[in-house]
């Protein structure tokens, strides 16, 4: 009975990861739904988005650490960071030049572009092998915990520690930054309320004068940060690796579905509930009941729900079971 | 060129093309292409059913493979000696039971009762009680199961039947799969059904992967039967060595092109009979309604059509094609292996193939599935070969060099993308176009 170790386990194994998956999920997820409002296509592509723009950062990296930069206690990446929007960001922009506004000027189906999307990531996929290659590549520098387990337990005496990475720090720092100035940018600038103009109603938003051309353009380079920044941080956190990245879409759909597509907020809302139900659902809860009941009642199993493998089974069977209730999403995304 | 010349031309083409990797590459390479293209030409079959006739958009095809692929080791494997006299397996196969029972108790109470705090309560009792009822039942079973020699069974095993009614029976379970899925997913709108059934595949996969009792997992069943001799058997054959030396080929040699051959052939005759069925399917009153559903959903409606149930019908009818087609691989490679199910591979590949050949088409699919694959297996060598050529002014060590040719596996990705981008820009409709 101690319900002050059990918190302290709770956090550390569950909320904390959650936290840090849950908003490079938010993030990847707000870049589907943008794109899904305004170019009205799922874009297959996104998670290779993602990998590519975590590469550029990656490769921005390795030449500044070559030079001998580096901003200790935090990691170089994020001094690359920045470089690797602009890459990604033309990038997005010479496929969205090369590719895409050829079916949207043709007034293509939806369904027409998301199979084109599904070409742009066959080619995303194989560019980012072919130049970083598919092994694992760690780059995170500096100080490696905020707070680790030993220290924490020092501090106040208890069995449990509490660990948070650098890394998880920055995650849910910068997450909480990016959708902010997102939120802001939206709300109050005039791109921004042209682009929700353009999202609702594109018919009108063209009558009063919005240049579509111009709201596309500004999408996907918003796209492109957001991706390279939710790839980023995943990286910093896990490692890169381009096929986990591939994964990582499926995850990233199902957020942006559960919160309903086209809703940058139910985006959101749903990246930290698929965050979430994974880990709660796939921890085993044995050390934490342990310490909330008595020594008799202590579980002999792992208190498991489903072993880690079922990871992505779990953000789906979420996202079946919400679509079955609510089709367009918990708060009620579009359809086209 | 008329419609029948083109498709003529098509299929002379892909025969060239394998005919020159036989004569370049040796005809054991040629007929590993040829087998596998069938295979892929059957599973284009099948997508091409649900998008080109009915413009239902399924990415889960990966899912429906991996059924077909459980169904040959559930039907031709024998069965694991202990599994069943231990009573783990009935017991098992009773928790599943009890848990499909559960979960059709909570359809039936989310149905039937008024919606309320009643209904809630009820609910929660029973997903809760059943679940732990489920899991007391099951887990215990499973351990022993798995706990049976885990370095060669540690599975159920199967029923020991000829590996050549797997095929039928991977078609019933992909069938039945579909049934459910399509029960729950196919009210949803484009976007919304191709991410359900992409996930629904993950979760297919996840069981495939994680549930040893059924399929070994990641630990792969090996050593499946085969529906055409061994090797070995007809090297030991006296009658064989003696036709083959007659045609002046070695007779190891002879036996591995011989097993190749029997494959083909049988893959050709499904492959000859789906697509006959298709062709009739297509031409028939019931094709015709199809496509007007897919061409206009909203006018079909009002012309008194039952688009979901026809939705549903097209939807098991391709899964199922897809599920033939998962068995069938499976037992030309002889072992399930769960990890090697990725859906760049099995699901989204075939769209590709799907595409490129012309979707709406029956032959289309057919060309897209050989051509797509023949690519798929030759870029590889070709852009190695090529990066060779372009990098031959630099020195073997320089570093841009050894980089390039080490990359030369990542070129057919990169390949298949820009072959679909290509299509669809200049020809949308496919190299087959529909009629």
């Amino acid at each position: 009975m101690d319900l002050l170790n059990a918190l302290i386990a709770f956090l550390n194994f569950v909320a904390v990861p959650a936290m840090a998956y849950g908003s490079q999920l938010a993030l990847g997820a707000l870049g589907v739904t943008l794109i899904y409002g305004v170019l009205r296509f799922s874009n297959f592509a996104h998670g290779d988005t993602m990998a590519f723009g975590t590469m550029a950062t990656i490769l921005v990296t390795w030449l500044f650490q070559s030079w001998g930069i580096s901003i200790q206690p935090l990691p170089t990446a994020l001094l690359a960071l920045p470089f690797g929007i602009a890459i990604t960001a033309a990038l997005l922009y010479a496929t969205d030049h090369g590719v895409y506004r050829f079916y949207r000027k043709q007034k293509a189906a939806p369904v027409i572009l998301m199979i084109v999307s599904m070409g742009i990531m066959f080619i995303l996929n194989g560019v980012v092998r072919f130049i970083i290659g598919p092994d694992e590549q760690r780059f995170d520098d500096g100080t490696r915990f905020l707070v680790s387990a030993r220290d924490f337990k020092e501090w106040t005496g208890l069995n449990e520690g509490l660990a948070i990475k650098t890394s998880q720090g920055i995650t849910v720092i910068t997450a909480f930054i990016v959708v902010a100035l997102l939120f802001w940018f939206l709300t109050y600038t005039r791109t921004g309320k042209s682009m929700r103009a353009f999202s609702d109603n594109e018919d009108l938003a063209l009558l009063s004068g919005i240049n579509p051309e111009r709201v596309v353009a500004i999408t996907w380079l918003i796209v492109a940060g957001l991706a390279t920044i939710a790839g980023v941080l995943y990286g910093l956190d896990k490692s890169f690796r381009p096929f986990t990245y591939f994964q990582l879409l499926l995850p990233i759909f199902a957020s942006a579905i559960v919160g309903g597509l086209g809703n940058p907020l139910g985006a959101i809302a749903g990246g930290f509930i698929i965050a979430f139900s994974e880990v709660t659902i796939t921890y085993a809860w044995k050390k934490v009941i342990s310490y909330m009941v008595p020594e008799t009642l202590e579980p002999s199993g792992l208190v498991q729900l489903l072993s880690t493998d079922y990871k992505f089974a779990v953000s789906f069977a979420i996202l079946v079971i919400v679509l079955l209730f609510r089709p367009t999403g918990l708060f009620g995304g579009k359809s086209v | 060129m008329t419609h029948t010349v083109r498709t003529a031309v098509m299929f002379s083409f892909i025969a060239a093309l394998i005919l020159l990797a036989g004569i370049m590459q040796g005809w054991n390479n040629a007929l590993l292409i040829l087998n596998m293209g069938l295979i892929s030409a059957i599973m284009a079959l099948g997508v091409n059913l649900q998008w080109g006739f009915a413009g239902l958009f399924n990415v889960g095809v990966m899912g429906f493979v991996a059924l077909g692929g459980l169904a040959s080791v559930v039907v031709s494997m024998p069965p694991t000696a202990g599994a069943w006299t231990l009573n783990a397996g009935p017991q098992a196969i009773f928790a599943l039971a009890v848990g499909i029972g559960i979960i059709a108790a909570c359809i039936y109470a989310w149905n039937h009762m008024a919606n309320g705090m009643a209904r809630s309560i009820a609910l929660l009792v029973l997903l809760i009680g059943g679940f732990f009822l489920y899991r007391g039942l099951f887990d215990p079973a499973v351990a022993r199961i798995e706990a049976i020699d885990p370095a060669a069974t540690g599975y159920l095993g199967g029923v020991n039947l000829p590996i050549l009614l797997a095929w039928p029976v991977g078609g019933l379970l992909a069938a039945g799969a579909a049934w459910v899925i399509g029960k729950t997913a196919l009210g949803l709108r484009s976007d919304y059904l191709a991410i359900a059934t992409l996930g629904i595949a993950e979760i297919v996969i996840a069981i495939l992967k994680n549930e040893d009792w059924l399929s070994r997992g990641v630990k792969n069943v090996v050593g499946l039967p085969r529906p055409v001799p061994y090797e070995i058997d007809l090297q030991n054959s006296a009658s064989f060595v003696s036709r083959a030396e007659g045609l002046g080929i070695d007779p190891v040699t002879a036996s591995t092109l011989f097993v190749k051959f029997s494959y083909a052939c049988l893959f050709t005759a499904v492959l000859a009979l789906l697509l006959v069925l298709a062709e009739l399917a297509l031409k028939s009153p019931w094709g015709r309604m199809m496509r007007a559903i897919r061409d206009n959903e909203t006018a079909a409606e009002a012309m008194g059509k039952n688009v979901k149930k026809r939705h549903l019908q097209i939807f098991i009818l391709g899964s199922a094609i897809c599920g033939i087609a998962g068995a069938m691989m499976t037992t030309l490679d002889g072992q399930l292996t769960p990890g090697t199910y990725q859906p760049l591979r099995f699901t989204f590949l075939i769209w590709v193939m799907v595409i490129v050949g012309g979707s709406g088409n029956n032959f289309g699919a057919v060309l897209g599935g050989m051509l797509i694959w023949f690519l798929w297996v030759e870029v590889e060598p070709i852009g190695r070969w090529l990066l060779e050529v372009i990098t031959s002014p630099l020195p073997a060590d320089n570093a841009l060099r050894v980089h390039l040719l080490e990359s030369a596996a990542h070129m057919r990705l990169l390949t298949m993308g820009i072959v679909l981008l290509v299509v669809l820009r200049f020809s949308p409709r496919g190299l087959l176009p529909e009629r």
